[in-house]
């Protein structure tokens, strides 16, 4: 048995009279990749936020001991100077500077309070080599992809001198190429010395790399499943985080599929700052009654411009093409008109676009289906209470009450606040942009019962996934989706990885042959 | 005990503010030898502190989207110096004069708005140049001098009070009387009727202890400042005006989508954005409609002053985002209310009176004001983050 390198004992921390953690105990080997795992709220972000200082000492109870030794963080800059480095849930990172800058930001290349910008460049690069990513240092960080973003932010790990490297939800937000790489990265990393604790509600990725999984269920630990245990697999997992048996991943739907409901032709929409860039080129589609769509492709495909564009123009400029709804044409030409004509838009930015974060569960489920609770523009508040409180209950988001911030919920269950909004407003067309990003395996199936329900129900549902085993389970009828183009169309039968791949491969080929020409 | 305490908690910030407004009331109270509570000191500090209240309504909605106007004071004096003009130069009737002023104040509101919702261009930056520009169209318009006096029912407006002098109830005013009876029956109905309704939905309500608590606080509050200004001459106009003003912007804030669009824009513009709020329109009109609140007391000081100055109004835009701040409200937006902003603004009101009667010179005033607006900031930032944390 190698050295322990990390142990936290007993550890315990109440939110405002709510129990998050209680009585933790987790040691970790020098030299391992652990996973954590566990639902929605079970605590793994807390967990790892008091051990890195984020939640300073005394405001848990507990012992930290690394290396033998107790340790009292008051902030993260204490962990880091032990070696103990984590990049959050949600990158923090600034757009508007280079890699470069983001990879020393607090930790500048100075002498004597001047930056010195050679050596910079020069550590900088070396640091991109060690994980892998072909980009300027100098290239803003705005305008490279959220993958290689991610890449940057273990590159700053790396300049800290890093031993422990504490990913929460890392791939979240990547494909499902820019996962593996990410992932293979890792256990380079592990080659070189680096320990690791990854929390990840993908689990086949987890059981991939982990070296042991550590299972967390409402802020206690369940157990830790080492590699070579034969209960080492996902069916063991999931039965461990959510308590239960799970035999289906997705669940089963009868197909009625009616006619057309929403159609789109032509459409085009430009870059919003760059008046020449078409992002959208020409795009038409169909979505009927009582169908799951999906829309496929690799990041930077252009699906999210494309779902915006859709959804009363919120992305781009200059827009042009048709929208019918039912057969009609209608001039959806902002939001609200939008969501009058029944269509609702799911974001995959939650943090940004999706939720007000100052405000508390009600006030965001409600903010779009305002309309519906009030005479006269004026709110019922009681009746919003009482809508609020059944999408609460029907989603389980997991907080205190309604009247829980939004800010302060895990981010699983910030995503089903932002689900919960659109359910309400009861659209006819609803388009989900990554709608089971960041929740866990018992949420997903429960998101795809509703998915299920609304389409038996006769609603619409346009859906974009990065997990492509996702679509593949879910959806009826598949556009792949390349370049602001649709590539190809596949229905359910003939929709699979490889097909799908095929298609974007052809695609970009015929792109860069038409450019050369 | 314990529901007490939660209840307490819930609404720290707000009752942190009473608190700290009752604190400051007891403290004058004691320095100023029993002064600050006389009736005509009471009825003193409504009229000198109308203004602000008036303009830190209209602060706290275009502090709530996230921003902020500096206009405001130069605003007061120009519609002040346009109303003379108007009323004295050519000779116009009051109520048509009232009626040109507030649509000139929704138009100068509405020129801030254009630049603000249609051109984006940053609300400090806007409102900085409408500071200089209305500051300067006042002077070229008086020409450096004051205009003034007014017809006596202009002058009404920020020292006239209720008709009914002649009705007398043990020798106090007897209007003053009954509107204190009657606001504290109207206060206990509407409490019972929120109380049956949030029964009838299942909700949990308060104990009745502390709901009788709450009640008995707020009408012997009620009841000693209508008896005060009973004892001196009867309810004021301009106290009408503020009572209405609040009731009005306190349930647009609270109760309707307007005002929930208004918080949900300063919350997160994009995402109100996305969730049809638009964004635009409320952002013009937040600002228009601090236009017409900048006029209507550009109208009450000019009435107090009973003449139009170049000065007038001077600073004004900072007694007003003081009290929206002392008040609670984040500079970031999105969080803030009404009745927190009159607090705020009264804080600031006693402060003023209060140190006035105690002779400290105008310059430990302004000191001592800018001490508690930090004070009380930083206050609200530290139970912000208590109440968070752990
Ligand atoms: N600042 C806070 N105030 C109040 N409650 C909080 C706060 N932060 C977290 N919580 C609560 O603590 C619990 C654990 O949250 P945590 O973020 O650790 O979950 P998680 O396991 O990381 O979930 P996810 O997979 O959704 O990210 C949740 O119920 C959450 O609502
Ligand atoms: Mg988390």
């Amino acid at each position: 048995m190698a050295d322990v390198l990390l142990e936290m004992k007993n550890i315990t921390k109440t939110f405002s009279g709510v129990t998050a953690l209680s009585d933790v105990d987790m040691a970790v080997v020098d030299g391992e990749i652990r996973a954590l795992v566990g639902e929605n709220g079970a605590g793994k972000s807390t967990l790892m936020n008091i051990l890195s200082g984020v939640y300073p000492y005394g405001t848990y109870s507990g012992e930290i001991v690394w290396d033998g030794k107790p340790c009292e963080f008051r902030d993260i800059r204490d962990s880091e100077r032990l070696g103990i480095v984590i990049i959050h849930q949600e990158l923090a990172l600034v757009p508007q500077l280079s890699i470069a800058e983001n990879i020393f930001l607090g930790n500048e290349q100075a002498s004597r309070g001047v930056i010195d910008w050679n050596m910079t460049s020069v550590h900088a690069r070396q640091l991109l080599e060690k994980v892998g990513l072909d980009e300027h240092p100098g290239a803003l960080l705005g305008t490279i992809g959220v993958g290689k973003q991610q890449l940057v932010e273990i590159a700053r790990a790396l300049s800290k001198k890093v031993k422990l490297l504490i990913l929460d939800e890392p791939t979240a937000a990547l494909n499902d190429e820019e996962s593996r790489k990410l992932l293979s990265l890792l256990v380079d990393l592990k080659e070189h010395g680096i320990t690791c604790i990854l929390i990840s509600h993908k689990l086949n990725e987890v059981s991939e790399v982990a070296d042991n999984i550590t299972i967390l269920r409402d802020g206690c630990v369940i157990e830790t499943i080492d590699r070579h245990h034969e209960d080492f697999h996902e069916d063991r997992v999931i039965k461990s985080m959510v308590g239960r048996e799970m035999t289906n991943r997705y669940p089963e739907r009868e197909h009625h599929i009616g006619e057309e409901v929403l159609r789109v032709e032509d459409l085009v929409t430009y870059h919003p700052d760059q008046s020449e860039r078409q992002m959208v080129r020409g795009v038409s589609l169909t979505v009927r009654k009582g169908e799951v769509v999906g829309l496929a492709g690799l990041m930077g495909a252009g699906r999210t411009e494309l779902a915006m564009s859709i959804f009363g123009r919120s992305y781009g400029q200059k827009h042009s093409g048709s929208v019918f709804v039912r057969g009609k044409k209608v001039d959806i030409h902002d939001v609200t008109s939008a969501i009058a004509n029944g269509i609702a838009y799911v974001t995959e930015d939650r943090k940004s676009l999706g939720l007000v974060l100052i405000d508390d569960i009600r006030r965001n489920i409600t903010l779009p289906n305002l309309k519906k609770i009030s005479a006269h523009g004026v709110i019922n508040q009681n009746e919003e209470v009482v809508a609020a409180e059944q999408f609460r209950t029907r989603l389980t988001i997991r907080s205190s009450g309604i009247d829980q911030v939004v800010e302060s919920l895990s981010g699983g269950n910030q995503q089903k606040v932002v689900l919960a909004k659109w359910l309400m407003s009861e659209p006819d067309v609803l388009i989900l942009d990554e709608p089971t990003r960041g929740i866990d395996v018992g949420a997903k199936y429960e998101v795809y019962t509703i998915i299920n329900q609304l389409a038996s129900q006769g609603k619409s549902i346009l859906m974009i996934s990065s997990e492509m085993e996702e679509l593949l389970g879910m959806c009826d009828r598949i556009y792949v989706v390349n370049g602001g183009e649709i590539a190809g169309e596949l229905p359910r039968a003939e929709a699979t990885q490889e097909s799908i791949m095929k298609i974007i491969m052809t695609h970009q080929k015929q792109s860069r042959e038409r450019k050369s020409a | 005990m314990n529901t007490f305490k939660r209840f307490f908690k819930a609404n720290l910030r707000q009752n942190g503010m009473v608190i700290a407004l009752v604190f400051i009331m007891a403290l004058f109270q004691v320095l100023t030898g029993g002064i600050l509570f006389r009736p005509m000191n009471i009825n003193n500090l409504v009229l000198q502190n109308a203004y602000v209240l008036i303009l830190a309504i209209g602060m706290l909605l275009c502090i709530l989207t996230g921003n902020i106007d500096l206009s405001v004071g130069s605003v007061v004096a120009f519609i002040g110096a346009v109303s003379a003009v108007m009323m004295v130069r050519l000779g116009l009737g009051v109520g048509v004069t009232i009626v040109l002023a507030l649509l000139l104040g929704i138009a100068v509101g509405a020129f801030h708005g254009v630049f603000i919702a249609m051109f984006r261009i940053p609300a400090f930056i806007v409102t900085l140049a409408g500071m200089l520009i209305f500051r300067g169209l006042t002077m070229v318009i008086l020409r450096g001098q004051t205009i003034g006096p007014f017809d006596r029912s202009f002058r009404a407006i920020a020292s006239g009070y209720l008709p009914g002098e002649e009705l007398r109830i043990a020798g106090l005013n007897g209007v003053a009387i009954v509107a204190g009876i009657l606001m504290t029956v109207y206060f206990i109905v509407a409490i019972i009727w929120a109380r049956n309704n949030k029964k009838k939905y299942g909700f949990e309500v308060l104990p009745v202890s502390i709901e009788v608590g709450r009640v008995a606080f707020i009408a012997i509050a009620i009841n000693f400042f209508t008896y005060s200004l009973a004892a001196h001459d009867g309810i004021p106009v301009v106290l009408i005006l503020l009572l209405g003003l609040m009731m009005i912007y306190s349930f647009l804030t609270q109760r309707t989508i307007l005002g929930r669009h208004i918080y949900a824009l300063g919350g997160n513009e994009k995402a109100a954005r996305l969730s049809g709020v638009k964004t635009q329109r409320i952002m013009f009109l937040v600002y228009t409609n601090m236009g017409l609140l900048a006029a209507l007391a550009g109208l009450v000081v000019a009435s107090r002053l009973n003449a139009a100055t170049p000065k007038a109004g001077t600073m004004f835009e900072l007694d007003a985002i003081g009290a929206v701040f002392i008040g609670g409200a984040s500079a970031s937006g999105g969080i803030g209310t009404v009745i927190g902003a009159v607090v705020g603004g009264l804080v600031m009101g006693v402060l003023n009176n209060g140190m006035s009667i105690m002779g400290v010179s105008v310059d430990w005033q302004q000191a001592i004001k800018g001490m508690v607006l930090l004070g009380a900031v930083s206050f609200d930032v530290y139970t912000k983050k208590r109440s968070q944390g752990s």
